[in-house]
């Protein structure tokens, strides 16, 4: 999957857990969990997300990756 | 022969906007069912009955705000006789009286209905018709995708509208992300045929609901503060090593820890679980905990998760999960707004190092949880050590309870975190 498409998945799994989030905003090195406002159950919801969508593991281990727009779209493009 | 009252949903709410009837007369409706869908300061809140019977008669017609305590149907009891049709029973548009009845308990009395007849009905509001059989879900997906339930033809049980039922007759994918709320257009409107009908809340409202509230806290309730730290290291080894095979769905957040620890330490002091009420303490029926959610735009629900001793950790966090989303997106229900019996307030991985939060009355006690930070400590041999610690508070009323009883019971949630196999 393409990295545009790994974008519109994460924005799409976004819209149902902060609407108004704009994930095409951020800066790549931004804490999106500060930046959209994001509590430990919305980062929780959008790894649900992700593993339901792409069908991949995210171990626990791994949450810090994700906590950047740039770390986030890194960690799936290698693993999707 | 039974009436059904505009409910009182916690200590702020003095009036509602019902906006949906899910019954017509001659439906039958069991305990705890939801017969209707009410627009409170809170967003828009599904009203359960917990009368048992056939509906008789809907007294209140769609759109219209009446006080708490209102009769809004009545129920005929199994095996009485049918009556005939009352005068209406909607009181006169008059100031709603102060909310002053406890969260749980039987709704006040409404106001003599004397002079009822003489207010007419706006004439925009239909007559009280009851909307299409459709489930909690079903509705919420109608009102993000526009469709009136008037036009899905239900598959489910009885002829109830479910989600495939919506989204098939709005020709959307089923995966399709939650779309953002409609604009309220022509269709939504026409869904249920009453105004002011939508998704969340009105920011406005909520804000005046917990000043209400919060005012009150602070001008009736004496509260003592207490607080404790607590290592956290042996709670987060817990989790870590039961989530570590399990996936995402599956995996349990601190929070359902902290709040079984507190559900297990207030079995053991009853004293904080409940109600000040008419100059005296009335302990909770159940260890209902009321989970501090913060909304976007701004705003505050506490809703209960009910019998939370009783719940394993994976229950827990199924109900917190369900209890967030549907406090994010509409939804709550009725017992959820008003049976909890001591309110928790945890400011996440994000938040503050501590908090001392407001007692939510009629209720004796709150508990605050700090973030979960790592700290230097000192550990049982006496060395040095890094630990991650947070910082718990206890606002007791001091009406109700004393800092020593306060002290006992934070030093049993303590106690409970250092044995997390066992919550």
């Amino acid at each position: 999957m393409s990295r545009e498409e790994l974008e519109r998945v994460v924005v799409e799994i976004l819209a149902g857990i902060a609407p108004e989030a704009d994930f095409a905003a951020l800066a790549g090195n931004e804490d999106l969990r500060d930046a959209l406002d994001l509590d430990s159950m919305d980062f929780l919801n959008l790894v649900i997300g992700l593993h339901e969508r792409l069908g991949i593991d995210i171990p626990e281990a791994d949450y810090p990756k994700l906590f950047t727009k740039d770390g986030l779209l890194d960690y799936l493009a290698a693993k999707a | 022969m039974a009436l059904f009252r505009m409910p009182s949903l916690g200590a702020d709410m003095e009036a509602g906007t019902l906006v949906e009837w899910l019954v017509k007369p001659g439906d039958v409706v069991e305990r705890g069912r939801v017969v209707a869908v009410v627009e409170t300061q809170k967003g828009a809140i599904e009203v359960e009955c917990f009368e048992e019977g056939v509906v008789e008669e809907l007294l209140v017609p769609l759109g219209r705000k009446v006080p708490v305590g209102t009769p809004l149907a009545r129920i005929r009891a199994p095996g009485e006789p049918e009556t005939a049709p009352a005068a209406p029973a909607v009181p006169p548009a008059r100031a709603a009286p102060p909310a002053s009845e406890p969260a749980g308990a039987p709704a006040p009395p409404a106001p003599a209905p004397a002079a009822a007849a003489a207010e007419p009905a706006p004439a925009a509001a239909p007559p009280a018709a009851p909307g299409p059989k459709a489930t909690p879900a079903a509705r919420r997906r109608a009102l993000e995708l526009g469709v009136p339930l008037a036009r899905v033809r239900g598959t489910g049980p009885e002829g109830a509208i479910t989600v495939a039922d919506v989204e098939a007759a709005a020709g959307a994918a089923p995966a399709a992300p939650a779309a953002p709320p409609p604009p309220a257009g022509p269709a939504a409107a026409e869904r249920i045929a009453a105004p002011a009908v939508r998704r969340g809340f009105d920011p406005v409202e909520m804000r005046k609901a917990i000043a209400a509230a919060m005012s009150r806290a602070k001008r009736e309730i004496p509260h003592y503060y207490l607080e404790t730290v607590v290592a956290m290291h042996r709670a987060l080894a817990f989790l870590e090593e039961r989530n570590r095979d399990r996936p995402p769905p599956e995996r349990l957040l601190p929070a359902t820890l902290l709040l079984k620890a507190t559900a297990r330490a207030l079995a053991k002091t009853p004293e904080l679980n409940g109600f000040w009420l008419e100059g005296g303490f009335r302990p909770g029926p159940g260890i209902h905990l009321g989970w501090a959610i913060a909304l976007r735009g701004g705003g505050l629900v506490a809703p209960a998760i009910h019998d939370v001793d009783r719940l394993s950790l994976d229950a827990l966090m199924a109900a917190l999960r369900d209890l967030v989303q549907r406090a994010r997106t509409g939804g709550l229900r009725s017992s959820e707004l008003s049976d909890a019996t001591l309110t928790v307030t945890s400011l996440g991985e994000r938040g503050a190092e501590a908090v001392w939060p407001v007692i939510y009355p009629p209720q004796v006690a709150i508990v605050g949880f700090g973030r979960i930070v790592t700290r230097p400590w000192v550990d049982e041999e006496g060395g040095l050590v890094a630990r991650p610690v947070v910082r718990v508070t206890l606002a007791g009323d001091h009406r109700a309870s004393d800092g020593h009883l306060g002290s006992r019971f934070l030093a049993e949630i303590e106690d409970l975190l250092q044995r997390p196999e066992a919550l």
